[in-house]
Formats: C-alpha cells, sequence, structure tokens
C-alpha cells in the first residue's frame, strides 16, 4: 500500500469517526434553529412587511415604514424610558437589598434557617401570583393590607396602582427579586476564605475596610452575574403589569414588552410590533454582550489561575 | 520587637467540655524563635491564634511586650501573621498586598513604597510587584505572605505551618530563608508545624503540644537527648524511637526477643521498679559485632529478629525488624548487605537508652549526646 493510500484511508476513518458527532449534535442545533432563529427571522420578516390583522387587504412589503412609525409614536419612546426606569431602579433595590439580607443570613442568629427559606419564598412565586397577591391583598385600597395599615394609623388610605403606578410596579418586581440575588451574594460571600478576613483584621482593618476591601471585590464577580442576569430579566418584565396595571394608566406602566403585547393583541398591527420586538431584541442583545463577554472573560481568568 | 509572655493560658470553645488548649505557660526572649508543634489538634494553632486575636482566651493572660491583650483586637496587637493559604488578597497586586497595612495605617506614600521595596528586595521578589497572586508560584505567593508580614514590622511574627503547601525541595528552602529571615529582623516569632523535622531545624525553643497540653519546652537538641516523657521521645526525631516494655531483674532488661544490659547510671534512674519502658533511637541500634561489642561493652545487650522491610536511603539503610512483638527501626550503614527475612542481631550502648517509668510515661533517664544546650531561661 503506498502512503497516499494509507492516508486516504487514515482519513476515511477519520471521517467515520466523526459521523455520530454530527448527529449527536443535530438535536440541539435543531432546537435552536426551531425556537430561536426562526421567530426571530420570521419577526425581522414581518417587521418589514404591512401585516395588520384589522386591515387584511393591506399587504406586501413595507421596507422601513414601520420602523418609521415606531420611531414616531411618543408610546414607544416612554415605553423604551419605562423599560429602562424598571431595569435600573429594580437593580438597584435588588442588589442592594439582597446584599444587605445576605449580609444579614450570612451571619449566625437563632431562627436562621427559618428565617433564610422565608426570604427566599418570594423568588417561588410566579410571576402572575406576585400581580395578583400585590394587587390584591397588598396594595387595594379598600382590602389591601397597606390600605388597613394606613387607615389603623389614622391616614388617607392611598391606591398605589393608580396613584404611584410605576414606583407599585418597581416595588412588586424587586420583592420578587430581591432573593435571587440575596441567594446568589450569599454563596458568594460563604465562598469567602475565612483566612482573608482573618489577614485584613491583622493588617488593622476594621469593619469597613474588610467590607469595602476584602469582601466587595470578592463579590465582584458574582454581583455582576447578579447585575447581567436580572438585567435581561427586567427588560422583559411582562406578567406584573398585565395582572395589575394593564400597562395604564395611561401609558404610565407600559414597557417594551407591554408595548408589543399591546401592538399584537390589542391594535393587532403585527408589523410595527414585530419592529418594536427587533428593538427589544438588540436592547437585550446589548446587555446580552456585556454578559458573555464577562463570562467568557471569567472562564479564561479561571484557566490562567 | 517584644517579649511575649502566658500566664496559665487556657481555651474553652463554647460548647465544648474539655479545655483546647490548657493551662499554657511560656515567656519568650527578645526575639526569640519558638516553634509550636504537636499531631493535629493538638492546640498549636489555637494557641497562635489566640496570640493573634483571631481567638479570645479563657483562663489566664497574654502578655506582648509587657502589655496584657486580653480583649484588645486582633488590629490592635501589632502582629502580623502568615497563614498556611497564605491568604494574599487575589484582587490586588503583590504590592498592594504588601502596601496594604501601611495604607490603613494611613502610612506617607513615599514610605509605604519605600519600605515595600526594601521588603521585596530582602525577599528577591522585586521582578513580581506587579503581578496579581494568581499569577504566582506556591513559592512565589509564600515569599509574597511573608513579605506582607515583614513590611509592616510588627512586632510578634506567627507563622501557621506556612511550609506546609510547598513541595519537599522549596520547603527545604524556604526553611533556612525564614531562619535567615529571623535572624536579621530579630522580631519574636511563633512557628507552628507538625513536622518536627521543621521544628528542630527552625526553633530557638520548641514546645511540644498533645491534647491541648504542653509536654516539654526546650532547645531542640535537649528534646531530643532528655525528652520529658515517652510521647516527645517518640516525637522528636525521624524515624521515630523504638518503644519496648521490659522487665527489670540483675541489672538487665529483658522482654521478647531482646537482652539490655543496665550501666550505673541507669540502675539508679530505674530505682526499684521491676518493669520499665526503653526508648531506643534507631540511629544507636547497629548490627552486633561480636568482636567489637565486647570492646564497646554491647555483649550483652541484644535484640533479635526477623528484618521486615529494608530502606536503601543511599547514605544509609533503614531496616525494619520484628523484635517479639515490635516493630523495631535501626539505622545501619549501606555497605552492611541485609536481607528481607534475614534474622538478624542488633545491639545497642548501654548509654544509649531512654527509660521511661511505665505507668507515668515520665522520663527517669535520657542520654547526653554531648551538645547539650543550656537550658533558656
Amino acid at each position: 500500500m503506498s502512503d497516499s493510500e494509507t492516508a486516504k484511508a487514515a482519513a476515511r476513518r477519520e471521517k467515520a469517526r466523526r459521523a455520530p458527532a454530527k448527529w449527536l449534535l443535530a438535536p440541539a442545533v435543531i432546537f435552536l434553529l426551531v425556537w430561536m432563529i426562526v421567530p426571530l427571522a420570521m419577526t425581522a420578516y414581518y417587521s418589514a412587511r404591512n401585516y395588520n390583522l384589522m386591515m387584511p387587504s393591506i399587504t406586501g412589503w413595507a421596507g422601513w415604514t414601520n420602523y418609521r412609525i415606531l420611531w414616531g409614536d411618543p408610546t414607544f419612546w416612554s415605553a423604551l424610558g419605562v423599560t429602562l426606569l424598571i431595569v435600573l431602579v429594580c437593580l438597584i433595590v435588588t442588589v442592594g437589598l439582597g446584599l444587605a439580607l445576605a449580609l444579614l443570613f450570612h451571619r449566625n442568629f437563632v431562627g436562621r434557617g427559618v428565617a433564610r427559606t422565608l426570604a427566599v419564598a418570594p423568588f417561588f412565586v410566579m410571576p402572575v401570583v406576585t400581580g395578583l397577591i400585590w394587587k390584591n391583598m397588598l396594595f387595594h385600597p379598600a382590602y389591601g393590607l397597606l390600605a388597613w395599615l394606613f387607615r389603623t394609623l389614622g391616614l388617607e388610605p392611598v391606591d398605589w396602582l393608580a396613584q404611584f403606578p410605576l414606583a407599585s410596579i418597581i416595588t412588586m418586581i424587586s420583592w420578587e427579586w430581591t432573593p435571587f440575588a440575596m441567594l446568589v451574594l450569599l454563596t458568594g460571600l460563604q465562598s469567602l476564605p475565612e483566612d482573608q478576613l482573618e489577614a485584613v483584621r491583622l493588617d488593622g482593618a476594621n469593619k469597613w475596610h474588610e467590607f469595602r476591601h476584602i469582601v466587595i471585590p470578592h463579590l465582584g464577580q458574582v454581583l455582576y452575574v447578579v447585575v447581567m442576569l436580572e438585567s435581561i430579566f427586567f427588560l422583559t418584565s411582562f406578567a406584573e403589569i398585565y395582572t395589575t396595571t394593564s400597562g395604564g394608566p395611561g401609558t404610565a406602566t407600559t414597557n417594551l414588552a407591554y408595548y408589543i403585547f399591546q401592538g399584537t393583541f390589542v391594535q393587532y398591527d403585527i408589523g410595527v410590533s414585530s419592529a418594536a420586538a427587533i428593538g427589544a431584541v438588540i436592547l437585550a442583545n446589548i446587555f446580552a454582550i456585556f454578559l458573555i463577554r464577562f463570562v467568557a472573560g471569567n472562564l479564561n481568568a479561571g484557566e490562567a489561575r | 520587637m517584644a517579649i511575649v509572655a502566658f500566664n496559665n493560658v487556657g481555651k474553652q470553645y463554647p460548647g465544648a467540655e474539655s479545655l483546647a488548649v490548657t493551662d499554657f505557660n511560656l515567656t519568650t526572649e527578645d526575639g526569640e524563635f519558638i516553634v509550636l508543634v504537636g499531631p493535629s489538634g493538638c492546640g498549636k494553632t489555637t494557641t497562635m491564634r489566640m496570640i493573634a486575636g483571631l481567638e479570645e482566651h479563657t483562663q489566664g493572660t497574654i502578655e506582648i511586650g509587657g502589655r496584657d491583650v486580653t480583649g484588645v483586637a486582633p488590629k490592635d496587637r501589632d502582629i502580623a501573621m502568615v497563614f498556611q493559604s497564605y491568604a494574599l488578597y487575589p484582587h490586588m497586586s503583590v504590592r498592594d498586598n504588601m502596601a496594604f497595612s501601611l495604607k490603613l495605617k494611613k502610612y506617607a506614600k513615599a514610605d509605604i513604597k519605600q519600605r515595600v521595596e526594601d521588603a521585596a528586595e530582602v525577599l528577591g521578589i522585586t521582578p513580581l510587584l506587579d503581578r496579581k497572586p494568581r499569577a504566582l508560584s506556591g513559592g512565589q505567593r509564600q515569599r509574597v505572605a511573608l513579605g506582607r508580614a515583614i513590611v509592616r514590622q510588627p512586632q510578634v511574627f506567627l507563622m501557621d505551618e506556612p511550609l506546609s503547601n510547598l513541595d519537599a525541595k522549596l520547603r527545604v528552602d524556604m526553611r533556612a530563608e525564614i531562619t535567615k529571615l529571623h535572624r536579621k529582623l530579630g522580631v519574636t516569632t511563633f512557628y507552628v508545624t507538625h513536622d518536627q523535622t521543621e521544628a528542630m531545624t527552625m526553633g530557638q525553643r520548641i514546645a511540644v503540644m498533645k491534647d491541648g497540653i504542653v509536654q516539654q519546652i526546650d532547645t531542640p537538641n535537649n528534646l531530643y537527648q532528655q525528652p520529658a516523657n515517652v510521647f516527645v521521645g517518640g516525637f522528636i526525631g525521624t524515624p521515630a524511637m523504638n518503644i519496648l516494655a521490659a522487665d527489670v531483674a540483675d541489672g538487665s532488661m529483658t522482654g521478647e526477643g531482646f537482652t539490655l544490659t543496665l550501666d550505673a547510671a541507669h540502675k539508679d534512674a530505674a530505682g526499684a521498679r521491676d518493669r520499665l519502658t526503653v526508648g531506643i533511637r534507631p540511629e544507636h541500634l547497629h548490627l552486633a559485632d561480636e568482636n567489637a561489642d565486647v570492646e564497646a561493652g554491647t555483649k550483652g545487650s541484644r535484640l533479635r529478629g526477623e528484618v521486615e522491610v529494608v530502606e536503601p536511603l543511599g547514605s544509609l539503610t533503614m531496616i525494619q525488624v520484628r523484635v517479639g512483638p515490635t516493630k523495631v527501626t535501626a539505622q545501619i550503614e549501606p555497605h552492611q548487605q541485609v536481607a528481607m527475612g534475614d534474622f538478624v542481631t542488633l545491639t545497642c550502648g548501654a548509654d544509649k537508652l531512654y527509660l521511661f517509668d511505665p505507668q507515668t510515661e515520665q522520663t527517669l533517664i535520657g542520654i547526653d549526646a554531648g551538645v547539650a544546650d543550656k537550658p533558656a531561661a
């Protein structure tokens, strides 16, 4: 057998060896295509079409028209603002509260186990249920707990969802997500080596120095992950808004997700909604790119270690 | 630089019935190198942490430089500690790691820079100053941890098994280097280890601990020659001392497989006891030689048994011999050919026997190898 024949045989064997890999990869690839790429492509396609269910006769390519309509729609811009406001404020509240709670639960005290379970509980409540609980049991101006509290104190009950709609939504979302931040930060705290704290204590640090120079840098990576994951969830907040304010009063609590929902299922303008969805995809991607970069960066750093 | 004094120091952990450390008494010299050694769980690390203030002692007093530090926070004790894991701050560069304590103390920038660079120079880590700890090897991290301790010029150094994470060769190098560093800086140092070789080579005085109780505090040579009891005798020295139980009759000790003659000093020490615990170090055992033994007066001392293990180490050979129920380790010359399964006869000079009381396990008589140190004050 000549050399080239041997090489060919080797290549053939290599090919045969690799063949099953393709088949084994296929389900994941197909899943990705069907569940992500196809809807994304269809959304992009619709965003360039005249496609309003109320006007079925108008069809065909719309070019940039849908995007132009979107650009000129003040509600879209207000929805964008509301979305960013929700993301920003919820992040500050959940990370701040989560960190405080994590520090608290990192210490030993009587009943810590029970208290921790209770503190985590909101995370396991479905968003829809969260919305209903807050709307009917807490915020309700007649039957709500807060109304009762105000009356007991001799104050006028407040109709929270009507008077402070966005603050109410932010409260609900924060209530739901603080446990998540707390859990992740708590695991971060628990992985902090005790001897580093001892070393810094011997180096002359007080409690604040410990926190500032050891705890926070140690939590840096988990904090980043919490911020990024929560950003993506907050960007798509919907159920809490749908079950309570329905985006109102007016458009006070209409975020991007709700705006798209309304465009599609209330105004039936699938073209414009698709354009808005593409906008949301771009926004989410800006966050996601940061996240992936960071995670990948961490993996590389881990290898160097 | 300071004198550290322990006065009846004890430590009881909450909920624990017994004391983790019991009645610890020790006063150091200024600038002394004290090694705390003992098996795991003997309380040596607890003792060190009590000096640092990371654990609060529950009995007695600890004085550092004449000041009672009971209730004083770690940061106010002016102590630097090197941790087993080094505990470097991972997000800071080597320079920042070393400068951190000085920054907290609000030293002038130029002063900090000077001190850090001086310390780095001493430890030979100047080229590493701008790296992060994760980019360093184990030995380099070790040096940084030392550097972080020495920049502060503290009153006392504490080192908690600092070499245990290093490979064998590096450990020997760093051992010498820490000793040199100590001589140069002259700071009172406490060093915790479970490795008796480290203890013997580094310590000016060694405190041998067991179950929270100090067994003996003395110089390396004194520990070797005059151990306080069976435990210290067995703990100090590698390979460990052979311990045999013997009956005493007519000026000699006998047991299964061995007979040992007692000289006048040992007879005195043994007194009227009819049973003794005998300790013989492997380096004092050698293969019997009829002619030489007559001359050396060791003809009456015989240990017989089958060789179970032969470990040639190049410069010498270790053999394990089963003498009666006991496994006896002996150190022989490498040219002496002994094979597994051979029956050999070992002998030992009468002045090389350690005698212990079988009940109290206290030493009755040790040996005099001619290198006795003056016991430290």
